[in-house]
């Protein structure tokens, strides 16, 4: 049955974008919520299909590799196609009443875009993620890429275009280095398809070349310090339900193939010199990200490069993984995986609930400057709870999700020895701590003027809070997210490198 | 040195020259063309890989995916000259700069 | 009854405030009525339910429960003496709060994010007290943490937010500090369970060098909430919270959650065997006595009332960790009684303190001339709750010191009773002033006089709660022998931990 699931979980959301893209603003702003519960339930199904008969296949119109397309779903494309789903869900239902609310001009056409982009761009992400192939997975990296671009520049007022130039640049560059990877490896071993690949890897000069470049690509597009450049301006001047989409859910994209590459393709390659890089990447974007994150004083901005600082926590599986020769090592590389794939599901749901609330901030008192969060505690209680509960999430403080991460990171770089990674992972939760704070404390001090505030409906706020308590109740029960991460042991790294 | 060699060379300094252009020209246009260039270094890349092992006919997958690579960078050269346009509409200038990363 | 359900009494305990502070949020601020229906009713039901659990736990029922969150974390509720000790106090005490803050708050603004996340902070003390893991118990701590901070900060002011900050930023760092000796010890020794004989007792003894860095990790980690030297900062710059807070912060939920951790680290997690073998408890009874005569010294030149008093509960919450720290059972049992006894004294003078700055807008020590008379009843109940800091028998904190005293003797380390004559010296140093100034000398303020004296007392709402704390103070020395008293469950836990 799953065969066909994989190939709709693709089309679903294509073809319902396709429809919006014709269709008038009211006959699309309903194809897309149809169309978001049709692809979440179809995930569902995938997941229950997946769960019980294991990793499934799927050749596309009949032709195998090498020359065919392959979709392949295992445990590590689940864990992020369900991540995007119920981001997905929640930001469009958030988008139904935040878009519906705004009266002007521009923002009407924003509107209207909207709804096809949005649909692309999950298509794009569900191609990527069910994908075997590399070559394939840089065709919809680009795709990807221009619909995330899309998205910011919606409203066409001059920041979001001077980003989203910024964001579309730097992306192209990015696909083309991963290109460059791409090329290399077809002109040594003949195949694109991950799976072969995997198979007739052998250490030397080309796959180590191969994986510089592709990871370097990606990491560009991850926004991975200190390439993060553009990745402040983009998500802090898009509207608020993109902003959450491109924080929670297409920076991961990106990660996720580099993780899958690292330990499907370059397993054989992979050095302990090449993973204390990444970890010294991830260590540089924690500090650096926070420390940014301290001095900004608008809240959209301080949140953006809070994503710069937590993606920073994902990295700390590769140098985990880079050590794969040491005894127990499977164990820990295990650990380690799952604690970087539950982070990044602890932060997209945190970093949802947070951004939407920046977006109810903004449509109720007119501006995201700190300032303006003075009195709120009062005023929108439920939103200044839901930034609260969020940013527990990404202080990693028990029993949220983020706190379920840091753990399995950090009994990860322990056992591995690597015990120099934990004071950062630990001091990072206390520098998230700082900027939660800067944002929560003015809003517990009496507002000096009482402006009146815009109404604001409150599905908005529902969607914030409810994204909000899904970031900590994940945390009080992971064993079934991660026994689903774990079909297929897309962690397992043979010793020697031989599949 | 082999044909298909120097044309690799050749691909991959071209990729260089425009990955240095889009680092340093501030103008958007030369920016958009410096990633065309990058483009074209890595098509000739994967074109002239095409006769690596091939005495006779040519390996037809690095042209079908050439084919695919062409299309899309058209598409998105197409699609980052029309934000250009728009910036410059919008804003009266046409070069990235420093003053612009915080909006 | 069936074990299933008598398992889920924990839940049920610590749902009671946690329901009752959502309901009170979602209530919102409008309908004053309600909340009061509700708190009240949430905060009798809690101590139905603890005090019904006590009673199937006397009868030898072991209540536990227990599920996975993940492979090897583990969330675990469990009920043993310890718990009640402290849970006991927490609910009993949370009821008798509530009505004071009732009065207290009047009609003032934001009263039911007071009254909501008052509730959750009992919830927060109660899950610290029944965690049947470290995990769980870093759990609620960290609730701890985070649901005291708007309550903290309750009033907006620029001093708030400043007493705030630095209260989020030593209590924080100290569960940063406790995270960190916590992981690392859940990679040496697996998932630790508090139990007897501890999972430490268990490890190889080539660990020592690195136990010996995680116990003062841990210790110091929950004893930046117990206010211990040199992480006691916080609690005098907290004193800009309203008084309940500052009574709940001071008597119930914060400090004691401290305190009772470090009982928890020595006992449960590393084991008094361990400790003595590592030297590790005479550091730690030497770092409680420099906290104890440190926070006497301070508290002397204090003129603000709150501000005394703070840091005499710097001072005396180091009762219990030095009780913790000396070896035998009636040291142990005098520490451990003091979190208790501490408890109704302290929060008794803290009502008297909020009593007087709402009333007659007192909160100096110089301005409480002449206030003996015009309220009497306050004064007399301030009065002896400062007798009991003192030590005067028959209040109750004359029987934590006796104990204390004693056990020290015991367990031949005289100089632990020179600490306690010292401290005794200085308590009576900081309180007698105070008392001297309320009952025997005349205000010079003309307008305090303008008033009959019965005016002045508050209403029964803040009055009666004050009142009720003296009393219980009283009896808990009167009838420390008795069967129900906090003396004999205080005794009845340190025969355990010492396997008597």
């Amino acid at each position: 049955m799953s065969e066909t699931l994989m190939p709709l979980a693709i089309l679903l959301p294509f073809v319902g974008s396709l429809i919006c893209f014709v269709s008038r603003h009211r006959v699309s702003v309903f194809t897309g919520c149809v169309t978001a519960l049709l692809t979440a339930g179809t995930i569902g199904w995938l997941t229950y299909d997946v769960a019980i008969h294991g990793v499934q296949v799927y050749a596309l119109g009949g032709w195998s590799a090498p020359l065919g397309i392959h979709l392949r779903v295992d445990g590590l494309a689940l864990f992020m196609m369900i991540m995007s789903a119920i981001v997905g869900v929640a930001v469009t239902f958030y988008a139904v009443s935040y878009f519906g609310e705004h009266d002007a001009q521009e923002e009407k056409r924003g509107a209207e875009l909207f709804w096809p982009i949005w649909m692309f761009l999950w298509a794009s992400m569900n191609a990527l993620y069910l994908s075997g192939d590399i070559f394939n997975i840089y065709v919809i990296l680009e795709i990807l890429g221009l619909a995330a671009v899309g998205l910011v520049a919606l409203t066409g007022r001059r920041a979001v275009l001077v980003a989203g130039m910024r964001y579309l640049l730097a992306a192209m560059a990015g696909s083309l280095i991963y290109l460059l990877g791409v090329v290399l490896l077809y002109a040594a071993h003949g195949t694109v398809d991950i799976v072969l690949l995997g198979q007739a890897i052998e250490p030397g000069a080309t796959a180590m070349a191969a994986m510089t470049v592709m990871t370097a690509g990606l990491l560009l597009k991850t926004a991975m310090f200190p390439l993060h450049f553009w990745l402040p301006p983009a998500h802090a001047s898009a509207t608020a339900p993109v902003s959450a989409i491109l924080s929670a859910l297409v920076v991961k994209a990106s990660f996720y193939l580099i993780l899958r590459l690292w330990f499907d393709v370059f397993h054989a390659t992979i050095t302990l010199e090449a993973g204390y890089v990444m970890g010294a990447l991830g260590t540089g974007a924690i500090l650096w990200g926070s420390i940014q994150a301290l001095r900004q004083a608008r809240v959209k901005m301080m949140i953006a490069y809070s994503t710069v600082a937590q993606l920073g926590y994902l990295f700390f599986v590769f140098p985990v993984s880079a050590d794969h020769d040491a005894a127990n090592a499977a164990t820990w590389i295990s650990i380690a995986g799952q604690g970087s794939l539950y982070q990044a599901l602890a932060h997209a749901l945190a970093k949802t609930s947070i951004f939407l609330s920046a977006g109810v901030l903004l449509h109720a008192a007119g501006s995201d400057h700190i300032d303006h969060m003075r009195g709120l505690a009062q005023r929108l209680p439920v939103t200044v709870f839901a930034m609260a509960l969020a940013g527990v999430s990404l202080m990693g403080l028990p029993p949220s999700g983020g706190f379920v991460a840091k753990w399995m990171t950090v009994q990860a770089v322990l056992a591995a020895g690597q015990w120099w990674w934990a004071p950062v992972i630990i001091g990072g939760g206390l520098l998230a701590a700082g900027y939660i704070f800067r944002i929560l404390r003015p809003a517990f001090s009496p507002a000096d003027v009482q402006e009146a505030l815009h109404p604001v409906p409150r599905s908005l706020e529902l969607c914030a809070l409810g994204m909000a308590i899904l970031s900590i109740v994940i945390g009080l029960r992971a064993t079934d997210l991660l026994d689903v991460l774990l079909i297929g042991a897309p962690f397992a790294i043979q010793a020697g490198g031989a599949l | 040195m082999s044909q298909y060699q120097f044309y690799s060379l050749a691909g991959m300094v071209l990729f260089a020259l425009g990955l240095h252009a889009l680092v340093i020209l501030p103008h958007i246009l030369r920016k958009i063309l410096s990633i065309n260039i990058m483009a074209g270094g890595v098509f000739l890349f994967l074109i002239s890989i095409a006769a690596r092992n091939f005495e006779d006919f040519p390996d037809p997958v690095p042209q079908a995916m050439l084919l695919t690579g062409v299309v899309v960078a058209l598409s998105a050269t197409a699609f980052a000259v029309a934000l250009a346009r728009r910036i410059y509409t919008v804003t009266g200038r046409s070069e990235l700069d420093e003053e612009d990363r915080v909006p | 009854m069936n074990a299933f359900w008598t398992n889920l009494l924990p839940v049920g305990v610590l749902a009671a405030s946690f329901l009752t502070g959502l309901g009170i949020l979602l209530l919102g601020e409008a309908r004053a009525r309600a909340r009061v229906v509700v708190n009240l009713f949430g905060a009798a039901l809690k101590l139905a339910l603890v005090l019904w659990m006590g009673w199937l736990t006397y009868n030898g029922t072991l209540i536990e429960m227990r599920f996975s969150m993940v492979a090897d974390l583990e969330f675990v509720l469990r009920a043993d003496s310890l718990s009640f000790l402290f849970m006991g106090l927490s609910s009993a005490l949370w009821l008798i709060t509530s009505i004071y803050a009732i009065g207290y708050l009047g009609n003032g603004p934001n009263r039911a994010r007071f009254f909501g996340f008052f509730s959750w902070c009992i919830t927060a003390a109660v899950g610290v007290a029944l965690a049947g893991n470290v995990i769980t118990f870093f759990i609620f701590y960290e609730f701890l943490t985070l649901s005291t901070y708007p309550l903290v900060v309750h009033s907006g002011t620029e001093n708030a937010l400043k007493g705030g900050r630095t209260y989020l930023f030593y209590t924080m760092g100290g569960g940063a500090l406790f995270f960190v000796g916590l992981i690392w010890l859940h990679v040496l020794a697996g998932p630790i369970d508090f139990a007897e004989p501890s999972v430490v007792a268990g490890l190889p003894a080539g660990l020592q060098p690195q136990l010996m860095i995680i116990f003062p990790l841990m210790i110091f980690g929950v004893g930046v909430k117990a206010a211990l030297f040199p992480f006691h900062g916080w609690l005098p710059i907290a004193m800009v919270a309203p008084a309940p807070v500052s009574a709940l912060l001071h008597a119930v939920a914060v400090v004691k959650a401290g305190a009772f951790g470090v009982a928890r680290v020595v006992y449960h997690i590393f084991g008094l065997d361990v400790l003595s073998d590592f030297g590790l408890l005479t550091p730690l009874a030497v770092v409680a006595s420099i906290t104890i005569v440190y926070g006497s010294l301070r508290a002397l030149t204090q003129d603000d009332l709150k501000r005394r008093l703070a840091y005499s509960t710097v001072s005396q919450v180091s009762y219990v960790i030095l009780g913790v720290s000396v070896l035998g059972v009636t040291a142990s049992a005098g520490g451990l009684v003091h979190l208790v006894h501490q408890g109704i004294m302290k929060i008794t003078l803290f009502f008297c303190a909020g009593l007087l700055a709402e009333t007659v807008h007192v909160k100096t020590v110089s301005g409480m001339a002449g206030l003996g008379r015009r309220m009497p009843w306050t004064m007399a109940a301030f009065t002896v709750g400062a007798f009991g800091m003192i030590g005067l028998p028959p209040i109750a904190g004359f029987i934590s010191k006796w104990y204390l005293g004693l056990g020290a003797l015991e367990a031949g380390q005289p100089w632990v009773v020179g600490v306690l004559v010292a401290s005794t010296l200085l308590n009576a140093g900081y309180f007698l002033p105070i008392l001297y100034t309320a009952w025997f000398t005349e205000s010079v303020s003309d307008d305090a006089q303008a008033l009959p004296a019965s005016a002045r007392e508050a209403d029964g709402w803040m009055l009666y709660p004050t009142i009720i704390t003296a009393v219980l103070s009283v009896l808990a020395g009167i009838a420390a022998g008795a069967g129900w008293s906090p003396l004999t469950l205080a005794r009845a836990v340190a025969a355990g931990v010492y396997g008597l």
